[in-house]
């Protein structure tokens, strides 16, 4: 029964690691563009989230409702105020200029808010959980972080193939120039790819909030995590985001039960593994 | 009329006799810069490989590595693992260390060359995360809170403090000289050409016969190799190891970064530039402390978009300087 619960509970955290994933998949499929700087910009969405249920006395559920546009917003102008001048066909301007943002935030929230870390309280909600056997519950916010994660993907699919956005941006990732061609304004369509990555990020960085403590410091093992549950499942394959984030909640979560100093290491290695024997995903077929 | 190939102009040829008087200046160091004085050179020569290699890699190869700090760490490690469990003198672990970072840097280069462009970034970070978590597991090491070079073998370098102190300065001298001598004339041999052909068009280098993956190789491994000879000899300055200071992406990567990206990347002489500046705006603001790496981050940036060759690739493009003879040109000659 322990082993069952140690499985279900990396199920359920691997939804989160699918949400790093999703906004880092999401940019890099629409404009090639490896940000650096994801990991940092989810603990910036925790702090906003810490602001906010401060500022406003919400709860943290609620606060998603300031939490996402604030993101979005910030992520629109990133893009079209910094990243689309990096846009090119080489790989380093974006990310150096990624790298550096990346230092610049971890030590601009260092500045503002210290290296102590900080929680979230979600008050009741937070131990609330669903018996489901002897000695196997599930709490309730990890089910709802789970059913936010699964309903993004979702809905990033029916976005991709169902509206006129996923078809720009289908457009802008098959061939930008002919996209420009055909009437898109390549730069709007960037920043609107990185607005809805910040916006997944928001949600993203307020789950992380309430699950575990943070700091400054805590942004890059985040876009680590997102990175290999990209490359687990596949990348050119958003459900194989999911399963990516699953497997490495779980694989997490079996290290950390034989031994607390393995946790993130049998991540890591379990990425190699995929790395070495299958080098493109597990749900891709084309190679990269 | 005939044409031939040569690398020398008028400025590499100052530029030369400018690097012979400073080098005898430098091995004078001791002499004249003081204790203080030695260790900042001692860390502005080790800053000076580390962003050469990188630039190596990143610059040359495309290789985008922000995993270096992997290296720098286990050479540290093999340094003190070697010294103190079995009782090798100190300065023989650096070669040695570089011997079997050279060999951990194939299985490496196997895995994560399967990653392109911004993604081998990520995954080499992953790699130095690997290497700093196991590296916490082993108990004879210190596991998580490190470990330090005993006094006895400390002492065993040489007679006494001054002795082992200019010592550890002569090596570290002799150190840069040798790897960027390495990197001098790793540019002018054919990998060289092959290498700024990579720079410069990865598939036009791949369509005039360039083996675009083994170059790529012998460059990791090469960098794999000197990196972690410079995290020995860091880290005998140091005397004292943790996984957090060993595998550090802040110092041993980003810093790199910033030096190279500030200096110039893609040219040899970028990195001594950047070091330069690095030093100098370290040495004005350090008092600032996290607002110090906001101003370096902001000024990377800046540069990556407003003079992505560095401040040298902007002199340079507009003088035609360069300080070693490293660019080949055709020459016209009059019979």
């Amino acid at each position: 029964m322990n082993w069952v619960n140690t499985i279900l509970q990396g199920v359920l955290v691997g939804g989160l690691y699918a949400m790093f994933a999703a906004g880092l998949s999401l940019i890099f499929g629409v404009m090639k563009l490896v940000n650096i700087a994801h990991g940092d910009l989810i603990v910036l969405a925790a702090y906003v989230a810490l602001i906010v249920t401060d500022g406003l006395g919400l709860n943290p559920i609620a606060s998603l409702l300031v939490v996402v546009p604030v993101m979005a917003v910030i992520g629109y102008c990133l893009q079209r105020g910094l990243l689309n001048r990096t846009m090119g066909d080489d790989i380093l301007p974006p990310l150096l200029v990624t790298f550096g943002l990346s230092v610049i935030l971890q030590n601009g929230l260092l500045e503002l808010f210290s290296a102590d870390s900080r929680r979230l309280q979600a008050g009741a909600l937070e131990t609330a959980s669903l018996q489901l056997a002897d000695g196997l519950s599930l709490g309730v916010l990890p089910l709802i972080q789970f059913g936010l994660a699964v309903a993004i993907i979702a809905g990033l699919h029916w976005m991709f193939y169902h509206t006129a956005l996923g078809r720009s941006f289908r457009a802008v990732s098959d061939d930008p120039r002919v996209a420009q061609l055909m009437g898109l304004n390549n730069r709007h369509v960037f920043a609107l790819a990185m607005a809805l990555s910040l916006a997944i990020v928001a949600v993203a960085g307020v789950f992380l909030a309430v699950r575990t403590n943070f700091d400054p410091a805590t942004g890059p093992a985040r876009l680590i995590f997102g990175f290999e549950a990209v490359i687990i499942g596949g990348l050119s394959s958003l459900w194989g985001t999911l399963l990516g984030g699953i497997l490495l909640g779980v694989v997490q979560a079996a290290g950390a039960e034989l031994d607390p100093g393995w946790q993130v290491l049998a991540g890591h290695v379990a990425f190699l593994a995929v790395l070495a024997f299958r080098p493109q995903g597990l749900l891709s077929r084309a190679s990269r | 009329m005939t044409a031939s190939v040569t690398r020398a102009t008028r400025t590499s040829t100052i530029g030369v006799v400018v690097v012979a008087i400073a080098l005898v200046a430098l091995a004078l160091g001791p002499y004249w810069a003081g204790r203080d004085g030695m260790r900042l050179l001692i860390e502005a020569y080790t800053y000076l490989v580390l962003a050469s290699l990188w630039n190596l890699l990143a610059g040359y190869a495309g290789l985008v590595s922000v995993g270096q700090q992997a290296f720098v760490g286990l050479g540290g490690y093999v340094l003190f693992a070697l010294a103190t469990l079995a009782g090798v003198p100190p300065l023989l672990c650096i070669p040695l260390a570089g011997i079997i970072a050279a060999i951990v840097a194939i299985p490496v280069a196997a895995i994560t060359f399967r990653l392109r462009g911004a993604y081998f970034a990520i995954g080499s970070w992953v790699v130095a995360e690997v290497f700093r978590l196991g590296f916490s597991q082993v108990a004879a090491l210190g596991g998580g809170s490190g470990t330090s070079l005993p006094a006895a073998i400390v002492q065993g370098m040489a007679a006494n403090r001054t002795a082992r102190e200019h010592l550890v300065y002569w090596v570290a001298l002799g150190l840069m000289v040798a790897i960027l001598g390495l990197i001098v004339a790793l540019l002018r041999s054919r990998y060289g050409l092959a290498l700024t052909a990579l720079r410069d068009n990865e598939v036009a280098a791949r369509s005039n016969g360039v083996d675009v993956e083994r170059t790529k190789l012998v460059v990791f491994i090469f960098a794999a190799a000197c990196t972690a000879m410079a995290g020995s000899l860091i880290f005998l300055q140091k005397l004292r190891i943790t996984p957090d200071a060993g595998f550090s992406v802040n110092d041993w990567t980003a810093l790199v970064i910033f030096i190279t990206v500030i200096g110039g990347i893609g040219r040899f002489e970028g990195p001594f530039v950047g070091v330069v500046v690095f030093f100098l705006l370290r040495e004005t603001l350090s008092d600032l402390g996290s607002i110090y790496l906001m101003i370096l981050g902001a000024i990377a940036i800046l540069i990556m978009l407003k003079a992505p060759r560095g401040l040298w690739g902007f002199l340079a493009e507009r003088t035609d300087a360069q300080v070693l003879p490293l660019q080949r040109r055709v020459v016209a000659r009059g019979k």
